[in-house]
C-alpha cells in the first residue's frame, strides 16, 4: 500500500497529465463524421510517432566513439520513429488533399 | 544557453533546459489542436499540419537542448548519426507514402503504426539496463512500454499483411487459448522482473525472453481476426503505440511524450468504439473473431444467380430515372472509381438522377470510400450517407452494386442467426433492379451467403469491376 502512494507521489505530475490527455483524448474525438475516420486515425498515428524523441534522446547520449548494440538499436528506434511520423503526416495530408479538391 | 537560471527541488536549471521544456510545451498544444482541427472536416488538414509542426519543433529542440543527468549535451558526432538516421526515415516514409495507391492505404497506415510500435519497444529496451530495480514504478513503465510497443509492432505487421493479402487468416478455435496462455505468461514474467531484486544485467535474459513472448502474442493475437475487421485492430493497434510512447514519456520524464501517447492512446480507443458501433459489433466480438465460417445451411434454396448482357444492362440504366451506385472494396481493388465516375457522369448527361450511397465500413476502413471516390473527383453532394439513402430505396429504378456484398447482404435484417445479424446495411433489395458487379461467384469478405445476388430483381455481370465498368460506358455511349 504504501508502495503505491509512494509511486504516485512520485509521479504526480505524470499521472495528472494522464488523466486529462485521457478526458481530452476523447473529447477532441467524438463527434467526428465517418468519413474522416480513416484520415484522423492516420494522423492520430502520426502523433504516437512521438516516441522518435526517445529514440533522438538515446542516440544522443550513447557512445559513438565504437560500434555497440546500444547505438545500432537506438539507430533504428530513431529511423522507424521517423518513418512513423513523416510517413504518417504525408500519407493524411494526402488523403485530405483530396476532400480539398473537390471542395472548389 | 548553458546560463543558470535557479534551482527548483535542490537541481539546477539552465536557459537551455527551461526553452526545451517550453518547446515540448508548445509541441503538446499543437498535437491537441492539430487533433481537434482533424475531426472537422474544413480544418482537417490545418490540423494534420499543426500536429505536424509540434513534432518537427520537438524533434528540433531536443537535439539542439537536450542535456543527460550529468548535464552532457548531444555530441557533434552523435547530432549527425541522428540527422542520417531521420534523413533515411523521411526519405522513405515519405516516397512510400507519396507512390503507394489510394487503395492500399489500410494497410499503409498499419505498416506506420508498426514503426512506431517497434521504436517504441526498441527504447524500452535500450532503457532497461539503466533502470533503477529500487524504483519498481519506473521499471514497470519501462516493462509495459515493451510489452505494448512489441505487440503493437508484430501485430500491426500481421493486419498489415492480411490487408495485403500475403497473410491468410487462421481461425482455430484453440487459438484463443494459446493467447490466454501467452497473456499469462508474458504478465507473470513481467511481474517476475519486477520483483526478482535482481539487476538488469541477470535479467538480460528475462528482458528479450519478454519481448519475444510478446512479439509472439502481438501475431497470434491479430491471426485469427477476420479481415473485415482489420480497421477495428488496426484502430486498437494504433491507440497501443500511443500508450507505448507515453510510457517511454515517463522513463524520460517528458511531458510532451506523455501527452501526446495518451492523446493518441485514448482517441485510437473511442475510435475503435465508434468503428465497432458503425458495424453494431461489440469490440469483445471482433477480437474472439466470431466472423466468417457460418455455414450457409440455405445454400441449397437460395436458387440460381441471373446474368445480364451489356446491350439489356446498358438500356436499362440509360432509361431510368433514378440511379444508386453502391460501391464496396471491389471497385477500390479494381481501381475501378474513375471509369465508374465516367460512368456517372454520362448517365447524368442522359438526365439520369445518380447518387452513390455509402455505407460507413465500405473499403477496407471507414471513410475509406469517401477518399477513393474523392481521388476520381466525384463531387461531395453526389456522396450520400447510408441512412439518408435507404428510405429512397424504393424509388430507386435501378441500384449497381460494384464489387460490394456484405453491406448490401440483406440477412443481417431478414436472418437473425447469421453472423452479420443487426448489422446496418443499404437496402438494395428494396430498389427495383438490382445489378450487381462480381468478380466470380464467390462469397464476400465475411464468408456468408449473400441472398441478394439470387434475388429475382438482381441480375448479374461477372467480371474484373473496371473493364466491366469499361464495357458498360462504351455500350451506353453507343445507344
Amino acid at each position: 500500500m504504501e508502495e503505491i502512494l509512494i509511486f504516485f507521489y512520485t509521479y504526480k505530475e505524470a499521472i495528472f497529465i494522464i488523466a486529462l490527455s485521457i478526458f481530452l483524448g476523447i473529447e477532441v474525438i467524438s463527434n467526428v463524421p465517418a468519413v474522416l475516420h480513416t484520415p484522423l486515425m492516420s494522423g492520430a498515428n502520426a502523433i504516437s510517432g512521438v516516441i522518435i524523441i526517445g529514440g533522438i534522446i538515446l542516440v544522443g547520449h550513447a557512445d559513438a566513439s565504437r560500434i555497440n548494440t546500444e547505438l545500432i538499436l537506438g539507430i533504428f528506434a530513431v529511423i522507424f520513429g521517423t518513418l512513423n511520423v513523416v510517413g504518417g503526416f504525408v500519407v493524411t495530408d494526402r488523403m485530405l488533399e483530396m476532400f480539398k479538391k473537390k471542395k472548389k | 544557453m548553458d546560463k543558470i537560471l535557479g534551482t527548483f527541488n535542490g537541481v539546477e536549471f539552465t536557459v537551455g533546459g527551461t526553452l526545451l521544456e517550453l518547446s515540448y510545451l508548445v509541441a503538446a498544444l499543437l498535437f491537441v489542436v492539430g487533433l481537434k482541427l482533424l475531426s472537422h472536416p474544413e480544418s482537417a488538414r490545418r490540423g494534420n499540419f499543426y500536429a505536424g509542426a509540434g513534432m518537427v519543433l520537438a524533434m528540433l529542440t531536443t537535439i539542439l537542448l537536450h542535456k543527460n543527468a550529468d548535464g552532457g549535451g548531444i555530441q557533434p558526432a552523435n547530432v549527425w548519426i541522428i540527422l542520417a538516421a531521420i534523413g533515411v526515415g523521411s526519405a522513405i516514409g515519405w516516397i512510400i507514402a507519396r507512390k503507394v495507391k489510394m487503395t492500399a492505404m489500410p494497410q499503409l497506415v498499419s505498416f506506420y503504426n508498426a514503426t512506431g510500435g517497434a521504436a517504441s519497444a526498441l527504447v524500452a529496451l535500450l532503457e532497461f539496463p539503466n533502470a533503477d530495480m529500487s524504483n519498481w514504478g519506473s521499471v514497470l513503465v519501462t516493462l509495459l512500454g515493451l510489452i505494448i510497443g512489441a505487440i503493437a509492432f508484430s501485430g500491426s505487421m500481421v493486419a498489415y499483411g492480411k490487408l495485403d493479402g500475403k497473410v491468410n487468416d487462421i481461425r482455430a478455435g484453440y487459438l484463443s487459448y494459446i493467447n490466454l496462455i501467452l497473456l499469462a505468461g508474458t504478465l507473470a514474467l513481467a511481474l517476475f522482473i519486477l520483483l526478482s531484486g535482481q539487476t538488469p544485467t541477470e535479467l538480460n535474459w528475462a528482458i528479450y525472453l519478454l519481448l519475444a513472448v510478446s512479439l509472439l502474442y502481438g501475431v497470434l493475437f491479430v491471426m485469427p481476426i477476420g479481415g473485415a475487421d482489420m480497421p477495428v485492430v488496426i484502430s486498437l493497434l494504433n491507440s497501443f503505440t500511443g500508450i507505448a510512447a507515453a510510457m517511454a514519456g515517463f522513463i524520460y520524464n517528458n511531458q510532451a511524450m506523455i501527452l501526446g501517447g495518451i492523446l493518441v492512446g485514448a482517441a485510437g480507443s473511442i475510435l475503435t468504439l465508434l468503428m465497432c458501433k458503425a458495424m453494431n459489433r461489440s469490440l469483445l466480438n471482433v477480437i474472439i473473431g466470431a466472423f466468417g465460417g457460418g455455414d450457409a445451411a440455405t445454400q441449397g434454396e437460395q436458387g440460381t444467380m441471373k446474368e445480364i448482357t451489356m446491350s439489356d444492362a446498358s438500356v436499362l440504366l440509360a432509361y431510368s430515372r433514378n440511379v444508386v451506385i453502391i460501391p464496396g472494396y471491389g471497385l477500390a481493388v479494381a481501381q475501378a472509381q474513375h471509369v465508374c465516375h465516367e460512368l456517372d457522369e454520362l448517365l447524368v448527361s442522359k438526365g439520369v438522377n445518380v447518387r452513390y450511397a455509402i455505407h460507413p465500413v465500405a473499403g477496407r476502413m471507414p471513410g475509406h470510400m469517401n477518399v477513393l471516390l474523392a481521388e476520381a473527383d466525384v463531387p461531395y453532394d453526389q456522396l450520400v450517407e447510408m441512412a439518408d439513402i435507404n428510405p429512397d430505396m424504393p424509388s430507386t429504378d435501378v441500384c449497381i452494386v460494384i464489387g460490394a456484398n456484405d453491406v448490401v447482404n440483406p440477412a443481417a435484417i431478414n436472418d437473425p442467426s447469421s453472423p452479420i445479424a443487426g448489422m446496418p446495411i443499404i437496402k438494395a433489395h428494396e430498389s427495383k433492379n438490382i445489378i450487381v458487379m462480381k468478380r466470380g461467384r464467390g462469397k464476400g469478405y465475411a464468408g456468408i451467403e449473400n441472398s441478394l445476388f439470387f434475388d429475382d430483381k438482381t441480375r448479374l455481370l461477372f467480371g474484373d469491376a473496371k473493364s466491366t465498368l469499361q464495357k458498360l460506358v462504351n455500350e451506353i455511349k453507343d445507344l
